[in-house]
C-alpha cells in the first residue's frame, strides 16, 4: 500500500497517513486496479460454503432464535471455533464505519452487536470531521464579516466582527455530542447491542470485551468486522503536551487561539486548521516535508487553492523539511521547532512559536486487537485486507469470517469510505458478492472556499493512460462564469474534468470553489454508476445554481464516440 | 494551468505566442527594423497570452515573481485575469525577469509585451533601457504609463529623490533564539508586510512575545522611515518605502510620472492665478476629531467634508474653465486630495464629498490611499476632482502656496494647526489652536470676493463643526 510506504520515507508529511478525509490515498492506484470497475453493483454469485454442524447443543437456546442458515460456520481450518453463535455479526469499533455497517446489517436481518471501547461515533464524530466542521462554520462567517472589500461589493456595512473563543469551542462540542447521541439512539432503536469495553479477538469467530476492573465477556459471531479506526500520528522527536504542542484531538477543543501557530503537514487536516486559525486571528507557518504544499491534490487545483487559501492570508511555509524535534513551551520559553532538510537530513532552521499543531496524518489504531491469535501481522499498524476487506494472515491466506474496514485497513482514510466498506462487507456476509469502487468515493476539504475531488488526479490519469494506451482530455469550467457564484460575489474557483475522449468515461473531477464539497456528488455518482459524459451532459440543472458549473464542465467535454481521438489537447475554458 | 497554455500556444497562430524574440537595439548591427531578428537574441518580450478564444485583453492580477528574479522554464511568472478566469502564465525560457512593463492592476491587449526577460544577469540593465525607450504598447496601469492629469506640484520641492533618508535608529531584535541578533524571528504576517513595505527586518525591534517581530513593528518601522525623511512631503496615511541609496552627481531621467507632473506644471503657467489666505480656529474641530477618531474618521476626511459643505454655498469656487471662453458649474463636488507616493504625487478623489457621510467618506479615503499605494487607482478615482486639497500640516508646515492643477478652479493649501496666543476683541488674551489655509484660484472665473466669502463660510463650518457629522 502506497500510503504506508510513504509514511516511512516522509514521517512528517500529511499524505503519509491521513485521517478520515484524506486525499493522498488516491496514490494506492497499483493495488487498487482491480477495483476500478465501471460498476460497483452487486454480483449475484453466492459466497461461502455453508456447513450445518449443530453438534453443540448448549447453544441451542441462542441459536433457536435465528434462521437455520445463519447458524452455519466455515470451520475448515480450526476446530476450536464455535458452531453456533451469539451474533451473526460483531463489529469492533463504533465509529462511522462500524455504525454504517451495523445499520446495514440490521436491514439485512442480521443479529448485530457493536463493541465500543471509547465513545460512540469514533474519530469522525468526536475528534474529527464533525467538530472541525463546527469550527470551520465559524471561520467561514468570520471571513465574510472581516472582508470589508467583499461586503462593500455587496453593499453591506458591518462594524468590527469579533468572537468569543469559549462560545466557538462550545459550538463544536455541542455539535459532537448531538451527533453522538443521534448515532447512539439510532443503534439502540434498531436493536443493535452496544457492548462496552475494548474488543480483542481470541480466535476464529470469538471476541472478548471488557472494561478495566471488570471481568471479560466472551461472545461468538459468525462474522467479525474490525473497525477500530485511527489516532493522530505523531512522528518521533515531537513531544505532544496537549497545551502548546497539540494534535487535531486537542485543537478541536479550541482551548486557546495562539498568536502564531506552526502546522506540521499541509494536507487537508492542516489546511482546514489553517483556515480556522487565520480566521480567528492567528498567524500560521506550515512545515511540509514534501517539496510543495498541498501534496495529494491535483497540482493545478493545488496551485489555484494556494493562491487563494495561503498566499493572501497570514501564512508562510517551509517545504522540503522535517520537524525533527518539537519541544512544548515551558519555563517562559516558546515552543521550539527544529527543522532538518527532508533529503539531506541537515539542520535547516529553528522556529519559536506559540503553539504547534501536528497534522502529519493518522496512524491505525490496531493494538490490543489480538490479531496474533489468528496469525495476522499488521503492516505498519494497518490490517492487511483484500479488495473485499477480508483480512489476510501472515501466510497471505484469507482469514475466514474476519473483515477490516475504515482507517484500520488504510485503503482510504475517509469516514464515508469506512461506511461504504462496511456496507460492502455486510452485502458479502449476507450472501451477495460486492466490491467497492474506491475511485468513486469523493473527498472534500472544507476550507473557504472548499476543495473536492473524486477519482484520479491529472498526473495519475496520465500515468494510467500511458500504461493502458488511451488518450485523456481535460475540460475546465470557471466559477467566474457561473451566475450564482457571481451573485454571491464568490467567482474564485475552478472545476476540472479528466476524461477519456474515446468513450466518455469520467476518470476524475476536481473542484475548488464555493460549496465544492456539495457539488462533487454529481460526478462521484456518475463514476459509481458508470455514467458516460455523452449521457450525463443531457441532464438538466436548475438555473441559476452552482451545479451549472458541472453542467458546463460536462458540456464542454468533447467525446468522440467510436472515433478514436488522437488529440490530447486540453480544452480551453 | 500549464497544460492549457502550452497547448494554446503550440496550437495557435504566431500572433498568440507569448514570447517572441526581439533583438537588442544597442547591439543590433542592422538598425533599420527594430524587430529584426538577431541570431543570439538575448532579451525576450513576455506577451499577454490569449487565454480563451474570446479574450482580447487581460488584466495583470499579480506578478508572482519580481524584477531581477531568476526564472527557469515552466515557472509561473504572472497571474492574468481574462474575461473568464485568473490563470498563471509560465515562462518558456530560462532567464531573468528584467523589467515589468505592465504593473499589477494594469490591462494589456493580447499579444502586447508585459515584461522583458533577459537571458543573463548582465543584460538586465540593457533590458531596462530598452523598456524605458519603448513604452508599453497598450494601456498600462494608471501610475506607470497613463499618468494622472490632475497631478500638481503642491510642495515647493518634493525632495524625495535627492535627500537621503535619515538613518532609522534600530536595535537588533532581542530574542532568546535569535543567536545574538543573527537570526530574525518574525511572524508570518510581519514577514509578508516587510516584503510589501520594503522594510529590512534585521533592523526592526520586535515587541511580540520573546522579542518576536510582529506586524505592528513592521508598520512602525515603515512609518519611522517615512517620518525620518522629513523633507519628503507625505500626505495622508501613506507609508513610503525607505529611500534607496542615491548616487550623488548622477543624472536621472524622469519616470513617466515625473514627466507627467512636469507637463502639467508647465501647463499651469497658462492660467492666471491669485491667492487668498485665512486663519481658522480649530479647537472645535480638534475636539470633534478626538471624539470620532475611534470610529475610523480621519482628519483628511473631516477637512474634505468641511470644504465640500462650503463649496455647496459657493459653486463658482468648484467650477472650472477649460477653453478660456466659458466655464462649467460642475454637477458634483469631488474633492481631490494630494498624496505623495513613492516617486511621485497623485490626487485620489473623494466623490460627492458634500453628500457622503463622514464615516463612509473616511472609509472611502482609506480605500483610495490603499489603492494609491498599490498603484491601482482607476482613472476616475484620480482625475475627476473639482477642487483640490493639499495638507502639509503633519510636517509642521504652517503655511505654503500651491500650484493650481490645470482643469480645476481652485486648490487649497492647508497648514498645521498650532496653539497660538490670540487677543480677542474684549481685550483678553487666550490660547487657541489655529491653522492657516491658502487658496489658489483661476482668476478668469473666480474673483477675490468669491474666495473671501468661500473662506468665511469654511471658517464658520470648521469653527462650529456640528454639520460635519450629519
Amino acid at each position: 500500500m502506497h500510503a504506508v510506504s510513504l509514511s516511512t520515507s516522509h514521517p512528517h508529511s500529511s499524505p503519509a497517513i491521513a485521517r478520515s478525509n484524506h486525499f493522498g490515498l488516491y496514490s494506492i492506484t497499483p493495488s487498487n486496479k482491480p477495483l476500478n470497475l465501471p460498476f460497483c453493483g452487486l454480483r449475484s454469485e453466492a459466497q461461502g460454503i455453508f456447513q450445518l454442524k449443530r453438534s453443540e447443543t448448549h447453544r441451542a437456546i441462542v441459536s433457536s432464535r435465528r434462521r437455520a442458515k445463519k447458524l452455519s460456520a466455515s470451520l475448515s481450518n480450526n476446530g476450536s471455533a464455535p458452531t453456533s453463535f451469539d451474533y451473526d455479526l460483531v463489529i469492533i469499533g463504533a465509529g462511522v464505519g462500524g455504525h454504517g455497517a451495523a445499520l446495514h446489517a440490521v436491514e439485512k436481518g442480521l443479529k448485530t452487536a457493536i463493541i465500543e471501547g471509547d465513545v460512540i461515533g469514533g474519530t469522525c464524530v468526536n475528534r474529527g470531521c464533525v467538530p472541525s466542521k463546527a469550527l470551520l462554520a465559524v471561520s467561514g462567517r468570520m471571513r465574510e464579516l472581516q472582508n470589508d472589500h467583499h461586503l462593500k461589493a455587496l453593499g453591506l456595512q458591518v462594524s468590527a466582527a469579533g468572537y468569543d473563543r469559549q462560545g466557538v469551542a462550545d459550538h463544536a462540542n455541542n455539535l459532537a455530542s448531538k451527533i453522538r447521541n443521534n448515532l447512539t439512539n439510532s443503534l439502540k432503536a434498531l436493536g443493535v447491542d452496544i457492548l462496552t469495553g475494548v474488543g480483542t479477538i481470541l480466535g476464529p469467530q470469538k471476541v472478548k470485551y471488557g472494561q478495566v476492573g471488570f471481568s471479560d465477556n466472551v461472545v461468538t459471531a459468525k462474522d467479525i468486522i474490525i473497525a477500530t479506526g485511527s489516532v493522530p500520528f505523531v512522528p518521533k522527536g515531537i513531544e505532544v503536551d496537549g497545551k502548546t504542542v497539540i494534535t487535531s484531538d486537542h485543537a478541536l477543543k479550541l482551548e486557546f487561539v495562539p498568536e502564531w501557530i506552526a502546522i506540521v503537514g499541509s494536507g487537508y487536516i492542516g489546511l482546514e486548521f489553517s483556515d480556522v486559525y487565520t480566521a480567528l486571528g492567528s498567524e500560521v507557518t506550515f512545515i511540509e516535508a514534501l517539496d510543495q504544499l498541498m501534496p495529494g491534490f491535483d497540482p493545478e487545483i493545488g496551485k489555484l487553492a494556494q493562491r487563494v487559501l495561503i498566499h493572501p492570508r497570514k501564512i508562510d511555509f517551509h517545504t522540503g523539511v522535517f520537524a525533527s524535534k518539537i519541544t512544548p513551551a515551558k519555563d517562559g520559553k516558546p515552543v521550539t521547532i527544529e527543522m532538518i532538510d527532508a533529503k539531506t537530513k541537515e539542520p535547516k532552521d529553528t522556529l519559536e512559536v506559540d503553539a504547534a499543531l501536528i497534522a502529519t496524518g493518522r496512524a491505525p489504531f490496531t493494538k490490543g486487537l489480538g490479531l496474533e491469535n489468528i496469525n495476522v501481522v499488521t503492516q505498519r499498524g494497518f490490517v492487511p485486507v483484500d479488495e473485499r476487506m477480508q483480512v489476510i494472515d501472515a501466510d497471505g491466506k484469507m482469514v475466514p469470517h474476519l473483515y477490516c474496514i475504515g482507517d484500520a485497513n488504510g485503503k482510504m482514510m475517509l469516514a464515508h469510505a469506512a461506511s461504504a466498506q462496511g456496507i460492502s462487507v455486510v452485502e458479502q456476509v449476507s450472501g451477495k458478492d460486492h466490491v467497492l469502487n474506491h475511485l468513486s468515493i469523493p473527498a472534500a476539504c472544507f476550507t473557504h472556499p472548499e476543495i473536492s475531488m473524486v477519482g484520479l488526479t491529472e498526473p495519475q490519469a496520465r500515468d494510467k493512460a500511458e500504461k493502458e494506451g488511451f488518450e485523456i482530455s481535460i475540460a475546465k469550467a470557471s466559477f467566474k462564469a457561473n451566475t450564482k457564484a457571481l451573485a454571491e460575489n464568490e467567482g474564485e474557483g475552478l472545476a476540472k474534468l479528466i476524461y477519456r475522449p474515446d468513450n466518455g468515461e469520467i476518470l476524475g473531477v476536481h473542484i475548488f470553489g464555493l460549496h465544492a464539497a456539495d457539488l462533487i456528488h454529481e460526478a462521484s455518482n456518475a463514476i459509481a454508476l458508470g455514467t458516460r459524459i455523452q449521457d450525463i451532459k443531457f441532464a438538466v440543472h436548475a438555473h441559476p445554481t452552482l451545479s451549472e458549473i458541472l453542467d458546463e464542465l460536462f458540456k464542454s467535454a468533447q467525446v468522440n464516440d467510436r472515433v478514436f481521438s488522437s488529440t490530447n489537447e486540453p480544452v480551453a475554458v | 494551468m500549464a497544460h492549457l497554455f502550452n497547448s494554446t500556444l503550440t496550437s495557435s497562430s504566431p500572433s498568440l505566442r507569448r514570447f517572441s524574440t526581439v533583438s537588442k537595439p544597442s547591439l543590433n548591427p542592422i538598425t533599420t527594423t527594430r524587430r529584426k531578428m538577431r541570431i543570439q537574441a538575448k532579451i525576450r518580450e513576455i506577451f499577454m497570452p490569449a487565454l480563451s478564444s474570446t479574450m482580447t485583453e487581460g488584466k495583470i492580477v499579480s506578478w508572482i515573481r519580481s524584477e531581477g528574479d531568476k526564472l527557469s522554464k515552466g515557472e509561473s511568472v504572472v497571474v492574468v485575469e481574462s474575461d473568464k478566469a485568473d490563470m498563471d502564465v509560465e515562462t518558456f525560457y530560462d532567464g531573468y525577469l528584467a523589467v515589468i512593463m505592465v504593473e499589477e492592476g494594469g490591462v494589456a491587449s493580447v499579444g502586447s509585451a508585459i515584461a522583458l526577460l533577459a537571458e543573463t544577469e548582465a543584460e538586465i540593465a540593457d533590458a531596462k533601457s530598452k523598456a524605458s525607450n519603448s513604452s508599453p504598447i497598450s494601456t498600462a496601469p494608471p501610475p506607470k504609463s497613463d499618468p494622472p492629469p490632475a497631478l500638481a506640484d503642491l510642495a515647493p520641492s518634493p525632495a524625495v529623490a535627492t535627500t537621503p533618508a535619515a538613518a532609522v535608529v534600530v536595535a537588533s531584535a532581542v530574542h532568546p533564539a535569535s543567536e545574538g541578533g543573527r537570526r530574525i524571528v518574525a511572524s508570518p504576517y510581519a514577514k509578508k508586510l516587510a516584503k510589501d513595505l520594503s522594510v529590512d527586518l534585521s533592523g526592526v525591534v520586535g515587541s511580540g512575545p520573546m522579542g518576536r517581530v510582529v506586524a505592528k513593528d513592521v508598520e512602525a518601522a515603515a512609518m519611522t522611515v517615512a517620518t525620518a525623511a522629513t523633507t519628503a512631503p507625505t500626505v495622508g496615511a501613506a507609508k513610503p518605502a525607505p529611500v534607496p541609496g542615491i548616487e550623488l552627481g548622477s543624472v536621472v531621467p524622469f519616470t513617466t510620472m515625473q514627466s507627467a507632473v512636469s507637463r502639467n506644471m508647465l501647463e499651469s503657467l497658462a492660467v492666471p492665478t491669485f491667492r487668498v489666505g485665512y486663519t481658522i480656529n480649530t479647537d472645535a474641530l480638534d475636539a470633534l476629531y478626538k471624539k470620532i477618531k475611534s470610529k475610523g474618521v480621519t482628519m483628511t476626511a473631516l477637512l474634505a467634508k468641511a470644504t465640500a459643505l462650503a463649496l455647496v454655498k459657493h459653486p463658482i469656487v468648484s467650477s472650472s474653465c477649460k477653453d478660456g471662453k466659458s466655464f462649467t458649474y460642475n454637477s458634483s463636488i469631488n474633492i481631490a486630495v494630494a498624496v505623495a507616493i513613492d516617486g511621485g504625487l497623485i490626487t485620489p478623489v473623494l466623490q460627492d464629498a458634500d453628500k457622503v457621510d463622514i464615516y463612509s467618506l473616511s472609509r472611502k479615503w482609506k480605500e483610495l490611499v490603499d489603492k494609491a499605494r498599490a498603484k491601482q487607482l482607476q482613472p476616475h478615482e484620480y482625475n475627476t476632482g473639482t477642487f483640490t486639497l493639499s495638507n502639509l500640516g503633519m510636517f509642521g508646515v504652517d503655511r505654503f502656496d500651491a500650484i493650481l492643477p490645470p482643469g480645476t478652479g481652485a486648490i487649497m493649501a492647508v497648514g498645521a494647526s498650532q496653539p497660538t496666543v490670540v487677543a480677542t476683541k474684549d481685550g483678553r488674551i487666550g490660547m487657541k489652536s489655529q491653522m492657516q489655509v491658502n487658496v489658489t484660484a483661476d482668476h478668469r472665473i473666480i474673483y477675490g470676493a468669491d474666495l473671501a466669502s468661500f473662506l468665511q463660510t469654511l471658517a464658520k463650518i470648521i469653527e462650529d463643526p456640528k454639520d460635519l457629522t450629519l
